[in-house]
């Protein structure tokens, strides 16, 4: 116990570094994956046959296969297949290949509930704006869209949850996300060894975090409440 | 002169037949009520009056200008239709009102949308907002929602939401207001207050074509009654006839379900 609160500071400034890749890595990922997500869903539902295919095609695809094997063929792919190592050496390079990884993988779930919370909203409401001489851009923008918003927050909230635990996964292809600086310390770190508790100890960091985020995504989900 | 002439116009779904050679026409100021079972084509007959769907022929005229002419492709342009929707208004059978906006909201959202196209808005604002502010508050008010104009369509009730509909297409200001089966998703004790403001629009000569199955209603309200069958009209003209001493057999045997059931 005595040796532990000695390494505490250590421990705490490493683990912050390391948490601090893990947030990154956690925005980058969603600032991609929403835009790209809705690229997926709007393809998955076009009429021209070849893009609704692909689109399919690549969601059963990625869906279909662990993230953690994602990360692994995107990291190292280029470079001992393609002998063409696209994504650089080093940190950035890792951190690189995982956005790329995490964004292409979430892009794929969100699309589902894109499509889901486009093709829930009835026909009705578009009919109703068309008999009322609005555009489809009116439509959308000022009757359809906000509806979906309010049925994709709910599942969005459960993969934006999912999505913080999930980054861990990146230490696979070595990210120093704040799993790695954890399990370093079994290793040796900042002349620590031996020591499992700093990786016990990454979970406060995520329950912390996910502790914020339901409450902020709680608060938008009350805030479209006031209409059903 | 008629306001609307309805000529020829059929249309199909998958070779399934659904409107054949449909011919009428309504005078400004008319009510006609439109009865028949379900499956018989009324519903598609609105929808294809407000443009929802487009007839393989016919032609459809209001205030004597061809607003679709199956063999004319100039009257059939997407980017003309959104404008000659407005001659028409509708009402659905299930309201259909935008869940996010207040009553008010509904009635207003439409009109400011079109009103900040015209190119003096920026300047007029707030005098075009007062202006259709206004112009809400008195179609609820007179659709008896005075006291519910900041009311969300979940906290009415279905005749309160209806009649929200109903001013909502009233705001418009359409040549035609057309009401598809407008009391069927209704409780039986909340149907009377639609009826009742369908009356009044009646009354105060208000244009309309009335998809119904409230026969009572169609027969008392309506200057002229049309009774459709398997996407053809069967008969028509006064009500009073077409009630109470039709000349088809098919229209005997539509109406005695009524009047024994």
């Amino acid at each position: 116990m005595e040796q532990m609160m000695e390494q505490m500071p250590v421990v705490v400034h490493a683990l912050n570094i390391g948490f601090l890749q893990t947030l990154k890595l956690f925005f980058v990922t969603l600032i991609g994956a929403f835009p790209l997500g809705l690229v997926i869903a709007f393809g998955s539902m076009s009429q021209f046959k070849p893009l609704s295919y692909f689109s399919k095609l690549l969601v059963w695809i990625i869906r279909g296969t662990p993230l953690m094997i994602q990360l692994l063929i995107i990291y190292y792919f280029p470079g001992l297949v393609l002998h063409n190592p696209i994504w650089g050496s080093g940190e950035s390079g890792r951190f690189l290949a995982a956005s790329v990884s995490f964004i292409l993988n979430y892009a794929c779930y969100f699309s589902e509930i894109y499509r889901g919370g486009i093709q829930g909203v009835p026909v009705g409401q578009e009919e109703a704006g068309l008999v009322l001489g609005m555009t489809k851009s009116q439509i959308f923008f000022k009757i359809t869209l906000l509806q979906m918003i309010k049925r994709i927050v709910p599942p969005m909230s459960n993969e934006i949850i999912t999505l913080v635990k999930d980054t861990s996964l990146s230490r696979i292809i070595a990210l120093q996300e704040i799993i790695w600086a954890g399990q370093a310390f079994m290793k040796g770190s900042y002349g620590i060894s031996g020591a499992i508790w700093p990786l016990f100890f990454t979970a406060v960091y995520y329950l912390i975090f996910n502790g914020v985020l339901t409450v902020a995504l709680g608060r938008l989900e009350e805030k479209l409440n006031y209409f059903r | 002169m008629a306001i609307l002439e309805v000529e020829h116009i059929s249309k199909s779904f998958n070779r399934t037949e659904v409107l054949k050679d449909i011919n009428f026409s309504l005078e400004k100021g008319q009510a006609v009520s439109i009865i028949g079972s379900s499956g018989s084509g009324k519903t598609t007959l609105l929808r294809c009056l407000n443009f929802l769907e487009r007839p393989d022929k016919g032609t459809i005229r209001v205030g004597g200008k061809t607003l679709f002419d199956s063999g004319d492709p100039s009257t059939q342009l997407e980017s003309a239709i959104r404008k000659k929707r407005l001659h028409f208004g509708l009402v659905f059978q299930s309201f259909n009102l935008f869940p996010q906006y207040t009553a008010l909201g509904n009635v207003m959202l439409a009109k400011e949308l079109l009103a900040s196209e015209q190119p003096d808005y920026k300047a007029r604002k707030k005098e075009i907002h007062e202006e259709i502010h206004g112009q809400a508050r008195e179609l609820l008010t007179q659709m008896g929602l005075g006291n519910r104009m900041e009311s969300y369509p979940h906290q009415l009730s279905g005749g309160q939401q209806q009649r929200v509909a109903i001013a909502r297409a009233l705001a418009l200001s359409p040549d035609i207001l057309c009401f598809d089966e407008p009391t069927s998703a209704l409780d039986p004790e909340l149907t009377g207050e639609v009826l009742r403001v369908i009356k009044e629009l009646a009354d105060k000569k208000t244009t309309m074509i009335i998809v119904t199955h409230e026969m009572s209603f169609a027969r008392d309200v309506a200057d002229h009654t049309i009774f459709m069958d398997e996407g053809i009209i069967v008969e028509q003209g006064d009500p009073r006839q077409v009630f109470e001493c039709p000349g088809e057999e098919r229209t005997r045997q539509f109406l005695s379900r009524f009047t024994n059931g």
